[in-house]
């Protein structure tokens, strides 16, 4: 049988009506804990995995896929509506999404954020049926050397679309890159400014910062603001859909998006984050409406979604082509597998390929159903910011708590998250952007530890950085974006960028 | 309206840990990990098996497990019903470090499971037995890569005894930490490292489809199934594995402890528990009493010995 055969067939099992029930619950069961910040998707499905265990293969695998995709969307919703990301992938559709909930177009970037995760999941998930071993070829060849200079592309992209001050942007950034450098080294071990204190040895959780970040932050800014508040929140202005301009706005970022996520997905040392960091700068360059990025550019949250989708598709073609769990929702998938006597590997493709197009094509359901499901509701989430401010800052508050507290039980956690609540309103006061702070972070130990580890392999010699091929196209790139627009702008045309990214398309 | 609410309370309920539970199981890691993957499968078997009515997972990650042990031995002091998964990466965490809450604190109740280590290089590596590694081990240390796990891990205290079998100064050694096996395993067949060193099940089917070369595993005799010799065979003196235990809270009575080792003897006996073992590739080192407390001081002060050799404890 042809591969697109096998497709078809595990397609037709999946259509089945008992089976579409079984990915309705998975999708809803996903969702609703997926929405819980601090929840991540490797915690819900490790949560919901027993429940899948019930079932025989098909519906299990099914229900699982379901989970998946439904917990990796619930973090994009209480990112936009209520500015609190579930999970480090969602942070960036934060920036712009919940500006836009602020100004009354909820509705739209909850759709785009839904449409544009399908339409990276199918498209990647397509991808992942059809190209996965020749992608996974491409991906190994990324060693230390190769993921420092991604990281300082990275770095350079994306520090420069933060933010309207360079300075205030590259403040930010170092106090990220400075608390990342707390807990214990991975390269030898070793603790560092943990000062005696166990709970800081794994150093500072992401999705702590960022809820801290986010959401306390943003509360305390309100409170402090009293009755003088001048945003009021309106929950619907013009069209709860999404209009002609969101379309055709919108369309180009889901593609792009996908580009940007799958790949850097697949690779087994990538991330999430990195995908929708690099979708954002792209977009903010790109787009015809440059200023309205951090006032709610609907381009802002379409390309970062497609690319946290299209990178969870990535993430399993290491994983079903290699057996390779590159992320900590791999490893518990992986888990989930070996339960129904599939051992993900080279030899899967050839061994078990009824189980494999089951797999692919209950994730195309599941990524249907997550639509369906999810855009009808679209009006009803909106209706959530009709609650009365104090209430729902309230609400914020308590399940920005919760959510914490159920990730990890633990008070040292929970005072973290209040004390960096405290410094992100500070922050907010100086006009301080927070998510360079996020982004230092996330980049910092991965650009520190592969540029060791190259450096270590090498034996210290540093011309291993610039010997590799792809590394040095990619630091050339890097050189290129950091030096053009200085170059642009010291002859006094500035402008030119702008028209240069207007006549791209 | 109502439904969202209801669904979020819903939703925090099931993330919430409950109290009401036969055993509650701290798995002292992030969700996905081998001691994750222990607890869960404990907690599937012994309901499953009726040894247990209700089992509820709690994890605690951070630092090794140091972060879950000291929560566990001062939180649950006394309390019959609390398990915690433990195992030899723990021991190793303890040291590195520092912790103030040792295997000491808790009362160990038996060990599981085991997975040893296997060295691997690449199909096309121009290395093709242990002699032959260890030939450019002995002529620079520092240009045989290493790749595996967390530093001060199992995989990192294997080449420290490999290095030191062969004659080669442990501290030499150019050991690259990967955070996940994902990592690793990319590193080791990327070529980006010289040899690779991983538990066998996470090897298997890259060694099964040969792109990954089995030079050697530490096992004290050959493994059923597996075409390599052992380290011992190859020359080296190095037998380790990675082991799985679990414990129970300080601070309970003798007859309480009894009970709990009654239910684990059940436990390793069900055919519940043998068919995961097998789905998992994990072997069976079940081992308690006097027997395990003694091999497990032994295990303590060789890895506090290999540490020092290191460099990574003072």
């Amino acid at each position: 049988m042809s591969t697109f055969d096998f497709l078809l067939q595990g397609l037709a099992a999946a259509m089945l009506p008992m089976n579409l029930f079984y990915a309705l619950v998975g999708v809803t069961l996903g969702t609703m804990v997926g929405v819980l910040p601090g929840i991540g998707p490797a915690t819900t499905v490790a949560l919901l995995l027993p429940v899948t265990y019930q079932l025989d293969a098909t519906g299990s695998l099914i229900m699982f896929a379901g989970i998946y995709y439904g917990g990796m969307y619930g973090g994009s919703t209480t990112s936009i509506l209520l500015n609190t990301p579930g999970e480090s992938a969602s942070i960036v559709t934060a920036l712009e999404g919940n500006k836009m909930a602020r100004a009354g177009r909820g509705g739209p970037a909850l759709a785009t954020a839904a449409i544009g995760s399908f339409v990276a999941g199918l498209i990647a998930t397509l991808a992942l049926a059809f190209i996965a071993p020749y992608i996974v070829k491409i991906a190994l060849v990324f060693g230390p050397r190769e993921y420092f200079a991604l990281m300082v592309l990275a770095f350079i992209t994306v520090s420069s679309a933060f933010g309207d001050s360079t300075l205030r942007g590259l403040t930010s950034l170092f106090i990220g890159l400075a608390l990342s450098l707390v807990g214990i080294d991975q390269l030898t071990g070793q603790s560092r400014l943990s000062f005696g204190v166990p709970d800081l040895l794994d150093g500072i959780e992401v999705t702590t910062m960022a809820v801290a970040m986010f959401a306390i932050g943003e509360t305390l800014f309100i409170a402090a603001q009293g009755a003088t508040a001048p945003d009021k929140i309106e929950a619907v202005k013009g069209s709860v859909w999404m209009t002609g301009q969101d379309w055709a706005r919108s369309w180009k970022a889901w593609l792009r998006g996908t580009l940007i996520g799958f790949p850097i997905g697949a690779m087994p040392a990538g991330g999430a984050e990195i995908g929708t960091f690099l979708s954002y700068a792209t977009e903010k360059r790109l787009s015809k409406h440059p200023e309205e990025f951090g006032h709610g550019a609907i381009e802002g949250v379409a390309g970062p979604e497609a690319a946290n989708n299209a990178s969870a598709a990535g993430t399993l073609v290491p994983l079903l082509t290699l057996g390779l769990p590159t992320s900590a929702t791999a490893a518990i998938m992986l888990a989930g597998f070996q339960q129904y006597g599939l051992q993900p590997g080279p030899l899967l493709f050839a061994t078990n390929p009824q189980l494999v197009w089951g797999l692919i094509a209950s994730l195309l359901i599941a990524n249907l159903m997550l639509l369906v499901l999810n855009l009808p509701l679209v009006g009803l989430w909106v209706r959530l910011l009709t609650i009365p401010k104090p209430w729902l800052y309230a609400g914020i508050l308590l399940f920005a708590t919760l959510g914490t507290i159920g990730a990890n039980p633990s008070v040292f956690e929970l005072g973290m998250l209040l004390l960096f609540g405290l410094v992100a309103y500070g922050m907010r006061v100086f006009g301080y952007p927070i998510a360079p702070v996020i982004v230092g972070l996330i980049l910092g130990p991965l650009a520190e530890q592969q540029l060791r580890r190259a450096l270590s392999i090498a034996q210290g010699d540093i011309m291993t950085l610039f010997q590799s091929p792809i590394a040095a196209v990619l630091l050339i790139l890097a050189a290129l974006a950091l030096i053009v627009p200085l170059i642009l702008r010291s002859r006094g045309r500035g402008d030119v960028l702008t028209q240069m990214a207007a006549s791209e398309d | 309206m109502k439904h969202i609410m209801l669904a979020s309370i819903l939703a925090g309920a099931l993330a919430m840990p409950a109290y009401a539970a036969d055993y509650s199981i701290m798995a002292p890691a992030a969700p996905g990990g081998g001691w994750d993957q222990t607890a869960r499968s404990l907690q599937t078997v012994l309901q499953q098996e009726k040894i247990s009515k209700r089992v509820q997972v709690m994890n605690v990650p951070g630092a090794g497990g140091t972060i879950g042990i000291a929560q566990f031995a001062s939180q649950q002091k006394g309390n019959p019903n609390a398990i915690m998964v433990g195992g030899y990466v723990m021991v190793g965490a303890i040291l590195t470090n520092k912790s103030p809450v040792t295997l000491k604190d808790v009362t160990p109740i038996a060990r599981l499971t085991g997975e040893y280590e296997s060295i691997v290089v690449p199909a096309s590596s121009d290395i093709k037995t242990v002699a032959d590694l260890v030939a450019k081990l002995k002529a620079n240390p520092g240009a045989v890569s290493w790749g595996g796990g967390s530093a001060g891990g199992t995989d990192h205290i294997t080449v420290g005894l490999i290095a030191k079998a062969a004659g080669v100064d442990p501290t030499k050694i150019n050991y690259i930490a990967f955070s996940g096996g994902g990592e690793s395993l990319a590193a080791i067949l990327g070529g980006q490292v010289t040899a690779g060193i991983a538990s066998y099940g996470e090897l298997e089917s890259q060694i099964k489809a040969g792109t990954l070369r089995l030079l050697a595993v530490s096992s004290e005799q050959r493994l059923e199934g597996i075409d390599a010799p052992t380290l011992k065979e190859s020359g080296l003196d190095v037998v380790i594995q990675n082991w799985r235990m679990v414990a129970a809270a300080p601070g309970i009575t003798a007859e309480q402890k009894a009970a709990i080792v009654a239910d684990f003897d059940k436990l390793d006996k069900s055919k519940g528990w043998q068919d995961t073992l097998k789905t998992k590739g994990w072997q069976d080192t079940y081992l308690t009493g006097p027997a395990f407390e003694e091999q497990l001081a032994k295990d303590i002060a060789a890895t506090e010995t290999i540490l020092k050799d290191i460099g990574l404890v003072k």
